[in-house]
């Protein structure tokens, strides 16, 4: 072979080893586990494949060598047998028998999935349009309690900002609060919701579990190495469906202990003391913030809504009217539409998300409403 | 009373042979093969509206960030895809089938009841127009996904009013449709043809009717509880009033499940007849391809929940419903194993009808093995409503319906049209049709298996580059489909003339009893099967 074959062949390999690496690049399986239970459900997704494709392969090579062999164009002449008790009976018991063989590993690592028992740590994930709730319930940081939203920033999901979307490695999957837990430890997550069918789902944790409104599931995970896994809500639960990531961190343990004491001092700073007495500007700017958080995905940041989906605040009469309806509307919701109850939220933000919305954009009410207000209300 | 049925009577006999001309041959057909052609026209044009639906869908997907498209009509896009795919395409061009070649293949003059089979045909425009029409009230068209799934469905505008009473309208137009079928097969086979010498399309369909009398009405049912969840104050769905919202699902996939064989059934029945005519060779094993049929058709019933696990179950339940699920697995095989042993030592010509049969083999058993491994519980937790999802049903849906329906339009379309189609046209068809399927539909598996979430208008970095190749693929099948539109409006108007039996294999007596182009009404006397 002259030089310049070699060097045409070496470069021939060069380019399909490179090849390989750029493949690499793609994801073409599932993604890492990161948990026990992950890793049984990775093999047994690859044994079941594996399987297939044997199968598939045998039979298309039938398939394929009839199709070249048996061809009236090479002049073959038609057999007309058909019917045969043996092969037909061979063709059923064979793959009844490779099925149990796939069953019994399946039904191993399904009974473990669903053992939620024994958790060291539930958190109570509620999914809500758009976004998830967390309540920490039992074990180390039990009473924390936070909303976790997209956090990636609405002009790269827009198209106004997309070097700032090119650059960014965690767009759309990217939250304000993680949900942070402790390395080796059992955590069963709790899932429910607020207003539709939503699903929790983080991929590397191998872990997705419904959230149906007004009913409890449940579902657990054990973390092996501290890390960040992110993942999304995986049932279609209207307009932004595709926007209400999840963020799972997994410290360890001392640094959990941290996280959870300096939580504890937040919630302790951000109780707001209901005696407060609060200005105008104060509760508007407060309210800002919570509007940001709770209402902007419907009724937009010009307060304008979506027109036939979802109303404008702007000018709006309920806004303009009588505080009283516009309280018991935030909190009893309005039945058979999309606008949910936010009796959750609390007195202060609740006083100021209604007094930002009635001195905001062309609404210029001037009235304030106290948290005493909303207090009252409830009752 | 003796007179007026007298002289309705007299006045049916006049009718033989007689035709209205112009649109109201069509409007008061009572004949099979205008109505199955209407089917078949009316099934095209809703294939079109859909995939113009896919393609917006596939636009928007084409690069990360929202582009073309805001959430809200994204998914009305989803939905309505859905919809219109399976329940004005897909079903449909079955039925078509059905009407055109049950009468030609039991040696009938007619369907049973040629009133009943114009009245199905004609609920099918205004439910399609419901359709059409949802996307133009307030608030656009429901985004609630094909399965509208309560409580969005209860939250969604009026435009879900008007899908509920198009699927109401559909499914009513359905259990009409097969009545009938069951009747024509079951009172007017000429004699001697005994069920077990009938086509296996014929025994295909009369399974599928059954399915459709069974579960169009526990369809009917739940849209009709979100219906008066909706407006009149009961609460089914909603847990606030005692309801339970996986009760939707629950309901919702009994008729879920079945209905994906009343899709698969008929197209397993057309291409049970296009392999043995171009491998010039009996089916394999007939009897058990008509037991194999009935067996799926009855654990359809049995497996619903597996659309279902993530949703809430007892473990005991999932391992059920994991065993029945994978059980299906064996009469589906015993379905593919007969097909390859009917080519097994063939005399083989590759016609475009015996392309797009073996397209659907090949494809369709892909679909059936990612099916297998969604019903294994664990795995299907991982991939559950993700693209994995999406492009399974795909390759089952439109590799083994779609084309299982164009080896079937191929193979029939001389003896319907009297005139054949252009053959290297309708080679180019499949071959664009495969490699375009498997560019946008194969990489979706990747998606899938990374963990992208089906039904999102706008997804995160990594995905990028396969949904390019998923939406560059989508616009090539798309496309290519026009094709198809040409060839067979070439064949109609300037194809050559085709022979009686232009296929040497082909065996049932549509092909060996009936001229080419078929007569008015097939069979005036019934021929005599020994």
């Amino acid at each position: 072979m002259s030089i310049k074959g070699i060097k045409r062949w070496a470069a021939a390999g060069a380019l399909f080893f490179w090849s390989f690496a750029a493949w690499a690049e793609y994801k073409l399986n599932l993604q890492t586990p990161h948990t026990l239970l992950g890793e049984k459900i990775y093999d047994l997704h690859t044994i079941i494949t594996a399987i297939c494709f044997v199968i598939f392969i045998g039979v298309f090579g039938f398939m394929f060598y009839a199709v070249f062999k048996h061809r009236k164009s090479v002049g073959h002449k038609a057999a007309q047998f058909h019917e045969n008790t043996a092969v037909e009976v061979a063709w059923t018991l064979i793959p009844f028998v490779i099925l149990i063989a796939m069953a019994v590993p399946a039904t191993g690592t399904l009974v473990t999935m669903r053992d939620t028992s024994e958790a060291d740590l539930t958190i109570k994930a509620t999914g809500y349009q758009w976004k998830w709730g967390y309540d920490y319930l039992k074990g180390e940081g039990a009473g924390i309690s936070f909303y976790s939203t997209l956090s990636t920033p609405r002009a790269q999901i827009e198209g106004t900002d997309v070097a700032g979307r090119n650059a960014n490695p965690n767009y759309l999957l990217e939250t304000d609060n993680h949900v942070v837990v402790p390395v080796g430890k059992k955590i069963r997550i709790l899932t429910t919701a607020a207003d539709v069918i939503h699903a929790w789902y983080v991929p590397a944790l191998a872990v997705k579990q419904d959230a149906v409104p007004g009913f409890i599931r449940d579902t657990w995970f054990k973390a092996e190495k501290p890390g960040i896994y992110r993942g999304q809500c995986a049932e279609l639960c209207g307009k932004d469906h595709g926007f209400m990531p999840i963020v799972v961190e997994v410290m360890e343990p001392a640094a959990y202990t941290a996280w959870v004491g300096s939580q504890q001092k937040k919630i302790a700073a951000a109780k707001v003391d209901p005696n407060k007495s609060w200005t105008l500007d104060e509760l508007k700017a407060h309210g800002e913030k919570v509007y940001a958080q709770n209402c902007v995905a419907c009724h937009q940041a010009t307060g304008m809504g979506v027109p036939g989906s979802f109303p404008a605040l702007s000018g709006s009469k309920v806004v303009d009217g009588p505080k009283a309806d516009q309280i018991k509307l935030l909190l009893a919701g309005k039945q058979g539409t999309a606008m949910a109850s936010f009796k959750h939220l609390s007195d202060a933000d609740l006083a100021g998300v209604i007094t930002f919305t009635r001195n905001n954009w062309s609404n210029k009410t001037g009235e304030a409403v106290a948290p005493a207000e909303i207090k009252a209300a409830r009752n | 009373m003796d007179a007026a049925h007298t002289h309705s009577h007299d006045h049916g006999h006049d009718d033989h042979g007689h035709k209205p001309s112009g649109i109201m041959r069509w409007v008061k057909s009572t004949n099979h093969k205008d109505i199955g052609t209407m089917y078949l026209w009316f099934s095209f044009c809703m294939f079109l509206v859909g995939g113009v639906m896919a393609l917006i869908i596939r636009s928007e997907l084409f690069q990360p960030g929202l582009q073309i498209v805001r959430p809200d009509f994204f998914n009305s896009m989803t939905t309505y895809h859905g919809l219109i795919m399976v329940f004005g395409a897909i079903m449909p061009a079955f039925v078509g089938f059905a009407n055109w070649l049950i009468p030609m293949q039991i040696g009938a003059p007619d369907m049973a009841f040629p009133r009943m089979n114009n009245l199905s045909f004609w609920l099918l425009p205004p439910a399609a127009l419901l359709l059409i029409a949802a996307q133009f009230m307030p608030g656009g068209g429901a985004g609630v996904g094909w399965t509208m799934y309560a409580p969005l469905s209860t939250q969604a505008g009026p435009a879900m009013d008007l899908t509920i009473f198009a699927v109401h309208t559909l499914g009513i137009s359905s259990i009409m449709g097969s009545i009938n079928i069951i009747t024509t097969i079951l009172n007017m086979r000429a004699p001697g043809l005994t069920l077990m010498k009938m086509p296996l399309f014929c025994w295909t369909w009369l399974i599928t009717a059954y399915l459709l009398v069974a579960v169009m009405p526990v369809l009917a049912g739940a849209v009709t509880m979100t219906l008066t969840d909706r407006h009149f104050g009961t609460h089914f769905f909603n847990a606030a009033g005692g309801g339970d919202p996986v009760l939707y699902q629950h309901i919702f996939w009994f008729f879920g499940h079945p209905e994906v064989y009343i899709i698969a059934i008929p197209a397993f029945g057309v291409v049970s007849q296009v392999i043995p005519a171009f491998s010039r060779k009996p089916l394999f094993g007939y009897a058990s391809m008509v037991y194999a049929t009935a067996s799926i058709a009855i654990l359809s019933f049995m497996v619903w929940a597996h659309h279902m696990y993530t949703a809430g179950m007892p473990v005991e339940a999932q391992l059920y419903f994991m065993y029945a699920t994978v059980l299906i697995a064996v009469p589906t095989g015993v379905k593919v194993f007969n097909w390859v042993a009917t080519m097994w030592k063939g005399s083989l010509t590759f016609e475009t009808p015996m392309l797009f049969a073996l397209g659907f083999l090949f494809l369709f058993t892909l679909g059936g093995f990612t099916g297998l491994v969604l019903s294994i519980t664990p795995v299907d937790v991982q991939l559950h409503d993700t693209y994995y999802v999406v492009a399974h049903f795909h390759y089952v849906m439109v590799a083994g319906a779609l084309f299982s329906a164009f080896a079937g339009i191929y193979f029939w379309l001389p003896k319907w049209t009297g005139r054949m189609y252009n053959e290297t046209l309708g080679k180019w068809h499949f071959w664009l049709s495969l490699v375009f399927f498997n560019v946008t539909f194969f990489v979706q598996h990747f998606l899938g298996l990374a963990g992208m979430p089906r039904r999102i208008p706008d997804y995160a970095l990594q995905f990028t580059e396969f949904n390019m190749i998923s939406s560059i693929g989508a616009f090539g099948f798309g496309l290519s489909q026009l094709l198809f539109l040409y060839v067979v409006i070439k064949c109609i108007t300037s194809g050559e003339k085709a022979p009686d039996k232009p296929w040497e294999g082909a065996d049932s007596l549509e092909w060996t009893h009936l001229p080419t182009p078929a007569p008015w009404h097939s069979f005036e006397t019934p021929p005599v099967i020994k």
